[in-house]
């Protein structure tokens, strides 16, 4: 583990400080805190339910907190423009939308947006940023093929080069595997690590594969029925008691043979 | 101007966009999505120069080039320009409101059968037209409130308040497309009823008249229709083309939208306003001419590419369909048929065509 893992050590870029979340009248999340700090990597796990899906979203400012506050950069989230927003945090919501006919190259360049203005559409810079953003996501060679001819793999290869394009220090993702085969899965959440070490992003990712969370993430946070229950390293996190209580699953937890990182062997389900 | 050259990375297949750079502006550009306009617009141009020369008193295209300009004889300049060119304007302006609005409206929705008759603007119109007609002659406080209003005034604040109840009933913190088509279609049947039951109530002459106001004609129109409508052209069509920007990002959804910055709420409600603008006046100058502002974005989109109804091709598209329909419609039949009928017969097979041929699917 890296000492800007550690909160207090490093600089604390996203916050939730005690929010309360709800849809109407129906609270989501209560009282929850949870700090993301400068240059880490965060995987947040929970049964399907458990409101890490509406904390993402509350994280990047598309669900309005009814308590508490989510503090970008020290200053609430809520205060800020959305376009001010859009320069430092990027988000990839679950089943991003792509209309029919949009090429690669399209799609990455509407990454540059909030950079934009109704005046200075098309920058060299914009240029740069976006032929670049190809070629480190390996889809330079579909820049001109439609999104939707593509598969779910380089699809959401061409998401994260828009997320990329858009050139945030923050970057959350919602469930970026789902509907993946194992390797795409694999594919995909090595290009957001490489987000990570080699570009230095902040990565707050949503993961349902509790192993690969384990393998790729720094520091995992659990969630249940809207509370945040465990925090820390995978190792911490991922033992077999917090699986039973969290998952309600009974499982063993042995080290990966490839990269020592917990695994998860189910055993069976437990019934209250 | 500069229109910079398409040059070639060595280090990647990706090829840079076309770029226009002018002084501080720029913007990106598709080879497709600029010469199709152009060929549109020349198109357009011939059109409306053969539709000047055709009548009663044919007039050959060079003639009425000269007559434009300000030569030829006195009576071919008082049959082009008094005579013929106001329907003619008119038609042009009409088919680019409708054009440019049906784009709009489908890219918002992010549905190909979304118009401005969708969204009510075409249901209010009628009920404000039709009851000038109606009760126009009735003697009724109504009758004299609704007549000194005139039937353009009236059609125009028909459609604007039936858009904005439309709008009121489809807001909850943003517009959802379905939503609003769903609630546009339920108050559309509404405002049909309401007509039915004003035709049903009027005396047969009346309803003759109303019938033809409701196919959309160009009969009769003139400078008094052109002008709003070009007043109304000059303010929405920036507008329009101000919204491009934001729009391709608005297609994303509105979840990716608000994550690459946009004010979703305030950018839908620009787009919306815009579109429901222009549709009310284009309907209120010459009644609702179906099928223009619905099947002319679809046509746009399949000619130039891309992954929406481009804007501008689109209106000059609405343009061009709509002064051809009127051409036909006033000489090519023994009869003269309200262009709606026209523009129906024309654009319907056409799209029809595209369809089949098109791999693509019918949605945006």
């Amino acid at each position: 583990m890296t000492a800007l893992d550690t909160p207090g050590t490093a600089q604390v870029r996203l916050a939730a400080d005690r929010v309360r979340l709800a849809y109407g009248d129906k609270v989501v999340v209560d009282d929850l805190d949870l700090q993301l700090t400068d240059g880490s990597f965060t995987a947040i796990v929970g049964p399907n339910g458990c409101g890490k899906s509406t904390l993402l979203r509350a994280l990047g400012r598309l669900l309005r907190p009814t308590g508490g506050s989510v503090l970008l950069d020290g200053r609430a989230i809520t205060s800020r423009s959305t376009r001010e927003v859009a320069k430092v945090l990027g988000m990839l919501p679950q089943t991003p939308l792509a209309p029919e006919g949009l090429t690669v190259a399209d799609l990455v360049a509407r990454g540059r947006h909030p950079h934009q203005s109704w005046l200075q559409q098309w920058s060299s810079d914009d240029e740069a940023v976006v032929t670049e953003a190809l070629t480190w996501t390996d889809m330079a060679d579909l820049a001109d093929a439609p999104v939707d001819a593509l598969s779910g793999g380089q699809r959401q290869r061409a998401w994260i080069s828009m997320a990329l394009a858009q050139g945030t220090d923050l970057l959350l993702l919602d469930e970026p595997t789902t509907y993946l085969d194992l390797a795409h899965q694999v594919d995909v959440l090595e290009l957001i690590a490489r987000l990570h070490t080699e570009r230095g992003r902040t990565v707050a990712v949503v993961l349902h594969d509790l192993n690969l969370a384990a393998r790729y993430a720094q520091r995992l946070v659990a969630m249940k029925d809207g509370v945040l229950v465990a925090s820390g390293t995978p190792e911490e996190v991922l033992t077999e008691q917090l699986l039973a209580e969290v998952f309600e699953l009974e499982a063993r937890v042995v080290p990966d043979p490839v990269t020592g990182t917990p695994m998860v062997i189910p055993v069976r389900r437990l019934r209250r | 101007m500069t229109l910079a050259a398409p040059t070639r990375t060595p280090a990647s297949h990706a090829r840079p966009r076309r770029t226009l750079r002018l002084g501080p502006v720029s913007a990106t550009y598709r080879r497709r999505s600029l010469v199709v306009p152009v060929l549109v617009l020349l198109l357009l141009l011939l059109v409306a120069a053969l539709s000047l020369g055709r009548g009663d008193y044919p007039i050959s295209v060079p003639e009425v080039l000269g007559a434009l300009v300000g030569t030829g004889e006195d009576t071919v300049r008082f049959i082009v320009l008094d005579l013929r060119a106001p329907r003619v304007a008119v038609a042009v302006l009409v088919g680019l409101a409708l054009g440019v609005s049906g784009a709009l409206i489908q890219t918002f929705a992010r549905n190909p059968l979304a118009s401005p008759d969708v969204l009510g603007v075409t249901g209010g119109a009628a009920i404000g037209a039709v009851s000038v007609i109606v009760l126009g002659g009735s003697g009724t406080t109504a009758a004299g409130v609704l007549g000194g209003l005139g039937l353009p005034a009236a059609a125009l604040l028909g459609g604007l308040v039936m858009a904005g109840l439309i709008f009121g009933l489809a807001w909850q913190s943003g517009i959802d497309g379905y939503r609003l088509v769903l609630v546009g279609v339920g108050l559309s049947a509404m405002a049909q009823a309401v007509v039915s039951y004003l035709l049903t109530r009027s005396a047969l002459f009346d309803a003759a008249a109303a019938n033809v106001w409701l196919t959309g004609s160009l009969n009769g129109r003139g400078w008094d229709q052109a002008l709003p409508l070009a007043l109304a052209l000059l303010v929405l069509l920036p507008a329009a083309l101000a919204t491009t920007r934001v729009l391709g990002v608005l297609q994303f959804g509105d979840e990716t939208a608000r994550a690459l910055g946009v004010r979703v709420p305030l950018a839908q409600l620009a787009v919306v306003l815009v579109a429901v603008g222009l549709a009310a006046f284009a309907v209120s100058a010459a009644g609702p001419i179906q099928f223009v502002a619905l099947v002319v974005p679809q046509i746009a989109v399949r000619l130039t590419g891309g992954s929406r109804p481009p804007l501008l091709t689109s209106g000059l598209l609405g343009a061009l369909l709509l002064t051809a329909s009127d051409l036909v419609a006033r000489t090519a039949l023994p009869e003269t048929f309200p262009v709606g009928v026209i523009t129906a017969v024309v654009g319907a097979p056409y799209l029809l065509w595209l369809l089949v041929r098109g791999r693509r699917r019918s949605t945006l």
